[in-house]
């Protein structure tokens, strides 16, 4: 288990341009920390490779490189054969990508590198929508978040996002990956444990953390951690990993917050009206559910 | 190698298993493979080669031909010898991939086994795949038969390394007519590739745990154009070291393909052919029985068509005394420039500038049309009428079913 005393001092991750809260600097950070200097990084275009690696700006402090949007997986697959074939050991071949990255334009080569079962870490940091760009839909954005592609319509009614939020986790489970889990940073602990046990393992590992983004979502920049914490409190965000073919759920709320403290915190959602809440409600339940059945034998 | 040495190594392959043999050759560290027609026997041979013990190489599978880049690229930045082949949609689908590799410098090679691009759907061969990809920042180098497959493999691998260049190379390889065509092939001794094409030794233009390097990195405005000129540069460069390279091979295996281009009797040649890839085989015959009827005819075989070879061109056009002896050259192009000439005569007739004689362009062989013997010669005969004065279309689809 990770202690908090134990953790380095050394920065891996430092004078990146970020936004003030940015959780996927957040994410990055503790990433690098417990991964240590021992490792190929690959990041494809996403907020994390503009605020860290414009020439001759270079901010990850190991070898680096930005992968196509597209192939963040057949990357990290190139790189594991290329050390395999150099005889380079005790070496963590990491990629740390976005939600679109990883769920939309990625999940191709995400699918084949975890098949293949390369001995890999994916890191995805969700920040649920395309937040490099401006704040366009993912796939892993949520129900009802007013996007710059998703707007919410002011006589229309349109509720912005209409899709409900793809499950990564699952399809990582699907595919008996070696080591998975979701975490969020407002979870430090649990997930740099997560992260460490993701290097430990061998074959792939994947981890999904939700990273807050206060820009794209509309909250204070001092308000990151409160905002990922409220999401895993009101069951809109759950804490999972899957290890030796069997799923834990690290935090199983007793009670729900209620959803509004959540949601209406941020610009995205404070267009919703009481039943479009109604439909959050009904999906988070319906989700607990299913975890509740397929994973806690209740 | 002693012509009775020689004889022992010809063997009986297709042009793919000659690609296949070419690479083993060369040693490759990694190759990442995604099969397409009428590329995948060459991927399929390598995967035989590893399973038996052949090859010794990290040889994996992957989910796309734009995976199959790039993973090959992220093995070339941990400073291997990589590999890997495509075709057609394939190499399309790469494109973004084949842009991304030259950018960054790693000096890949890949086996393309041209084939026309859909729609309409087709598997047979031309030069629309290869040609549409011009700008990616590939060299590309197109051959005649098995044997210079293999061989423009070994030069690839010499050329794209070099640290002056430090620029991938496609080597073009006509699919079907080509890739599944039985030749006699000499294979060369794996210690005679090994002394011309040494252990690769990577620039540090790599992933480095002592020294960590961002790689593939953003770069602004204010430096990308110097960025381009370093690329444009190591083109030009690579203009110099192809025909070195070539001679150097000429030396170590007794064959040599002439560097950029290959002009063939084209030293008092009235009458010159332009073509690239298989095609310039049956140029050459058909030049020879023209010649023999007495007319002057010659063939140039462009390799090379990136870097393109303008100045070697313009070299064919005068004799040693400075006087022009052409009097009409045509270009044969195996791919079509919608709303504007063929891609090679683009490029030959801006290189030819200069010349006044007439200049013809004739599409031909799409899509696996065979380029007979006969409709070389009509070309040959209407060079020789347009330099009579006859009036004609500059550019001309040979072959086609109706008349306009």
């Amino acid at each position: 288990m990770i202690n908090v005393k134990e953790i380095p001092d050394q920065e891996l991750l430092y004078g990146h341009k970020a936004c003030p809260g940015c959780g996927a600097a957040i994410s990055s950070r503790l990433v690098m920390k417990i991964i240590g200097q021992r490792t190929f990084l690959a990041y494809p275009a996403s907020c994390i490779s503009t605020v860290t690696s414009i020439y001759p700006q270079m901010n990850f402090n190991v070898p680096s490189m930005t992968a196509p949007f597209a192939a963040t997986g057949a990357v990290l697959s190139g790189m594991r054969a290329g050390v395999n074939a150099k005889g380079i050991k005790n070496i963590t071949i990491l990629g740390i990508a976005g939600d679109g990255g990883t769920a939309d334009i990625g999940i191709q080569s995400l699918s084949g590198v975890v098949e293949r079962g390369d001995d890999i870490v994916y890191i995805c940091y969700d920040n649920e929508a395309y937040m490099n760009t401006g704040v366009q839909r993912s796939s892993s954005t949520p129900y009802g978040a007013t996007t710059t592609t998703t707007p919410a319509g002011k006589k229309s009614g349109a509720i912005g996002e209409q899709k409900f939020k793809k499950n990564l986790f699952d399809i990582m489970v699907a595919h008996r990956i070696s080591y998975c889990a979701t975490a969020s940073i407002a979870y430090p602990l649990d997930f740099m444990n997560k992260v460490q046990k993701a290097k430990d393992v061998k074959g792939p590992a994947f981890i999904q953390v939700m990273a807050p983004c206060p820009t794209g979502w509309g909250f204070p920049s001092n308000q990151t951690v409160e905002i990922g914490k409220l999401a895993v409190q009101t069951g809109l965000w759950y804490l999972a990993e899957y290890e030796n073919e069997k799923v834990t759920i690290n935090i199983v709320p007793k009670i729900f917050k209620p959803i509004e403290d959540y949601l209406m915190k941020q610009r995205r959602f404070k267009h919703l009206k009481e039943k479009d809440l109604a439909v959050i409600r009904e999906w988070r339940d319906h989700e607990w559910q299913f975890i509740k059945k397929r994973y806690l034998n209740m | 190698m002693t012509n009775q040495e020689n004889a022992i190594h010809r063997t009986f392959i297709s042009g793919n298993d000659a690609v296949a043999y070419g690479v083993q050759l060369c040693r490759p560290e990694v190759i990442a493979s995604y099969p397409i027609t009428p590329q995948t026997t060459v991927v399929e041979k390598l995967s035989e080669l590893v399973a038996n013990g052949e090859l010794d190489c990290q040889y994996f599978n992957v989910e796309s031909e734009h995976s199959a880049m790039a993973a090959t690229m992220g093995a070339a930045m941990t400073g291997c010898r990589t590999f890997t082949a495509t075709s057609s949609q394939g190499l399309l689908y790469m494109c973004e991939m084949l842009n991304y590799v030259s950018g960054s410098r790693f000096p890949i090679v890949m086996m393309n086994a041209n084939r026309t691009i859909a729609a309409p759907w087709n598997i047979y061969g031309d030069h629309r795949d290869s040609m549409a990809m011009r700008d990616s920042g590939w060299m590309q180098v197109y051959v005649e038969d098995g044997q210079e497959a293999l061989d423009s493999i070994i030069q690839a691998y010499k050329l794209a390394e070099n640290c002056d260049v430090s620029t991938p190379v496609m080597v073009c390889v006509d699919g079907f007519v080509l890739t599944h065509t039985y030749e006699l092939v000499k294979v060369p001794k794996q210690e005679e590739v090994d002394a011309f094409l040494p252990k690769y030794t990577p620039t540090d233009n790599i992933l480095d745990l002592d020294h960590p390097r961002g790689l593939c990195i953003s770069v602004s405005p204010e430096w990308q154009t110097e960025f381009r000129y370093q690329q444009y540069k190591a083109m030009e460069k690579a203009k110099e070291i192809i025909p070195a390279i070539d001679q150097k091979f000429n030396k170590a295996f007794g064959r040599f393909y002439g560097g950029l281009i290959e002009a063939y009797k084209c030293d008092d040649a009235e009458y010159v052919l332009v073509g690239l890839g298989s095609v310039t085989g049956t140029m050459k015959i058909v030049a020879d029985s023209l010649r023999e009827e007495g007319i002057k005819a010659g063939v140039l075989k462009i390799r090379f068509y990136r870097p393109f070879p303008n100045e070697a061109i313009q070299n064919i056009i005068k004799n040693q005394k400075g006087k022009v002896h052409i009097k009409a050259i045509g270009v044969i192009d195996k791919a079509v420039s919608f709303g504007n000439h063929g891609p090679v005569y683009s490029d030959v007739k801006a290189a030819l500038s200069g010349f006044l004689f007439p200049k013809l362009n004739f599409i031909a062989g799409l899509s696996g049309r065979d380029i007979k013997k006969e409709d070389i010669k009509e070309m040959y005969q209407k060079l020789i009428c347009v330099s009579h004065g006859e009036e004609t279309t500059e550019i001309q689809f040979t072959g086609l079913r109706w008349k306009e």
